[in-house]
């Protein structure tokens, strides 16, 4: 167990220059785009002076490097600035719909992973069948789909045409969130309530999205498991498994499945970043009040600490689950240590 | 040995592996018995069926390779034909195979332990965990590895351990009949040795009957009671061992042990088959073994020669009317 102990220590760690890289890499972007935050502020036609003066005020007027050690600093004691278009906190706008995100895209990931390894692991078992083949289709064709269409091709079958579940926002018309919200996670959040109504609710307006942002990943992950499970099943230990009795179903998805998913594991760390890109989208199509519709409203509006604001948080998230992933990759394979 | 009692026998089989380029017919009508209590060795180059014979029998030949005909009787109940349920309280149980490559046999991602756990619980759920890791560390011991062992993983062990370990797993249900494919291939010379002293101990603890299945000849020298000779798919020669050596009948067995290297002055060179195996998808007509044979005859070419036996041996080859 020292191993695993050390081995977490130096992941954790190694996350630390790889944070620092990821907000440098925000702060040059940010400054190197086209448009210039202040005349986009005051609308382009104001005097010149009031542009200096909103200059000073918002410190851009510094040199850049000043400026750089300004926002590391910031970014450290969790302060990411003021909104420019609502005088409001980024952190505090952000706080606000970071659990719709989280929410949206964990039940996501939950829907690519069960339904993308379980189909792939499934497929490779049944090699050469008319099963394969249609698990194979499918995960070619889910891959190549955009996720805005899926939504909207879900909403059109189960919510107009079969009128199954709701097609937009976190809660329907009677439900208020004022009523139980506390920590932002709608479905956490009621069951802490005891509103097992509210609850339902919640859920129902979750599985669209889920799924849509979910089944569009989950392409990918069919082909890799299934990739990875007909290499493993190939193995010696998979047939001398089977020479000593144990039965078919458990060689396939005790010992060989746990095999195939050392590799997935590392793809579901680099999907992350996927993910977060298709929450963005997904939240557009569903009006879910989360962060990738606020990045996308307030990049119409040009709302630069906003902006900067949500993709910091959206890269910590990916930095902190790639460092979740490769810890699980750790507890799982004894050979993994440093 | 041809008195003991007969726990397999296997007729007539054939094994087909259809690939894209037409069907290799890996077994052409194979017939062996395997007495109680012996060693029968298994041997035949690359390709021969050796492997494939071994499979058959526990019936984990690897898709698509399929049983188009014949019998497999263990114990009168034909393997050929059971049902899956049936095969997994045999295999393993029964019949037990250990495999070429220890470095690969074993699951890296499941500790010593747990392979034995398994293997137990599979084949008896009254026995609990504890219980079984018990069994587990009796095994090991009597393998010469400490039980403080169970817990590690098969990478932090050597391949000779490793060999043993799967060894372990294969008697630790009590079989039988053990299969051991090549096990020795993949193991250095001395630790080679080593595994067949323990081979040969463990037969006469275990009162085990082994199917011994290698290339080198001088492993089933040192342990075999009779060696069955395979080429092409088919059975050639089967015979008590010392009468193999002293007294080969079929031409490919002859050039088989003239092909052992030999470091006498008198055989300065290195003995050599001309030829190469046969195509098993388009195998020669008559007897497989002709167009390499330094003895064909005309009948050769056209019909496969009978087996006849006598003496404890049998032959397939028209040279032989009956044993001489």
């Amino acid at each position: 167990m020292g191993h695993l102990i050390r081995y977490i220590v130096a992941r954790t760690l190694m996350t630390v220059p790889m944070v620092l890289i990821l907000l440098t890499i925000i702060f040059a972007v940010l400054r190197l785009m086209p448009g210039d935050p202040v005349s986009a502020m005051l609308g382009g036609h104001a005097p010149e002076h009031v542009i200096e003066l909103k200059r000073e005020q918002l410190g851009l007027n510094r040199p850049l490097h000043v400026q750089y050690v300004d926002y590391l600093w910031s970014v450290c004691r969790f302060d990411l600035g003021d909104s420019m278009v609502l005088q409001q906190k980024v952190t505090d706008i952000i706080a606000e719909k970071l659990g719709a995100t989280i929410e949206l895209t964990v039940f996501g990931m939950l829907v690519t992973v069960v339904v993308g390894v379980f189909l792939g692991a499934y497929a490779a078992d049944r090699r050469r069948t008319l099963g394969d083949s249609a698990i194979r289709l499918y995960g070619i064709v889910v891959y190549c789909i955009p996720v805005y269409w899926l939504g909207l091709m879900l909403q059109l079958v189960f919510g107009v045409w079969l009128d199954w579940l709701p097609i937009a926002g976190r809660t329907g018309p009677r439900v208020f969130p004022s009523d139980f919200e506390r920590t932002g996670f709608y479905l956490v959040d009621t069951l802490l309530a005891g509103d097992t109504e509210s609850f339902f609710d919640v859920l129902v307006h979750l599985v669209l999205p889920a799924f849509t942002l979910g089944l569009t990943l989950s392409g990918i992950f069919v082909r890799l498991t299934r990739a990875n499970m007909l290499d493993v099943l190939k193995s010696d230990y998979i047939l001398a498994a089977e020479s000593r009795g144990i039965p078919r179903r458990r060689v396939v998805y005790r010992h060989a499945l746990k095999n195939a998913l050392i590799p997935i594991l590392t793809m579901m760390g680099l999907q992350v970043a996927l993910l977060m890109a298709g929450a963005v989208l997904t939240e557009t199509t569903f009006s879910w009040p989360g962060m990738g519709r606020l990045l996308l409203e307030r990049i119409y509006l040009r709302d630069y600490p906003t902006i900067q604001g949500v993709i910091i948080v959206f890269a910590l998230m990916v930095a902190f689950i790639s460092l979740v992933v490769d810890i699980v990759y750790a507890v799982v394979d004894p050979r993994i240590r440093y | 040995m041809g008195a003991g009692e007969t726990i397999l026998s296997i007729k007539g089989l054939h094994v087909e592996f259809p690939i894209s380029i037409g069907t290799v017919k890996a077994l052409q009508g194979v017939d062996l018995d395997i007495v109680k209590g012996e060693v029968m060795g298994l041997v035949g180059e690359s390709g021969c069926g050796k492997s494939t014979l071994g499979f058959s029998i526990v019936r984990l030949l690897r898709p698509p390779g399929r049983i188009t005909s014949g019998r497999i009787d263990y114990r009168g109940r034909n393997v050929a034909g059971m049902d899956e349920k049936e095969l997994l309280r045999i295999r393993g149980r029964r019949i037990a195979m250990v495999f070429q490559d220890p470095l690969t046999s074993l699951n890296p991602l499941f500790s010593i332990g747990q392979h034995f756990v398994e293997t137990i619980r599979t084949h008896d759920r009254a026995v609990t965990k504890s219980r079984a890791l018990e069994m587990a560390g009796d095994m090991l011991e009597s393998l010469g590895i400490s039980r403080q062992r169970l817990g590690e993983y098969p990478h932090q062990m050597s391949g000779g351990m490793r060999q043993r370990i799967m060894i372990g797993l294969a008697l630790v249900m009590r079989p039988e009949l053990l299969i051991a494919d090549e096990p020795t291939t993949a193991l250095d010379v001395i630790v080679e040795a080593q595994f067949l002293d323990l081979l040969e101990e463990l037969r006469g603890r275990f009162d085990l009957t082994v199917i011994l299945i290698t290339h080198n000849l001088g492993n089933v020298a040192q342990l075999a009671h009779r060696i069955t000779v395979m080429y092409g798919g088919t059975i050639v020669e089967v015979a008590p061992a010392g009468d193999l050596f002293r007294r080969p009948l079929h031409p490919y067995t002859e050039g088989l042990l003239a092909s052992i290297p030999n470091i006498r002055l008198d055989r300065p060179r290195l003995v050599t088959m001309p030829g190469s195996p046969p195509d098993l998808v388009d195998p020669p007509a008559g007897c497989v073994f002709h167009p390499r044979c330094p003895r064909a005859m005309d009948v050769c070419r056209r019909e496969r020669p009978p087996s006849v036996s006598g003496d404890g041996r049998t032959v397939s080859c028209w040279l032989y009317k009956e044993v001489p």
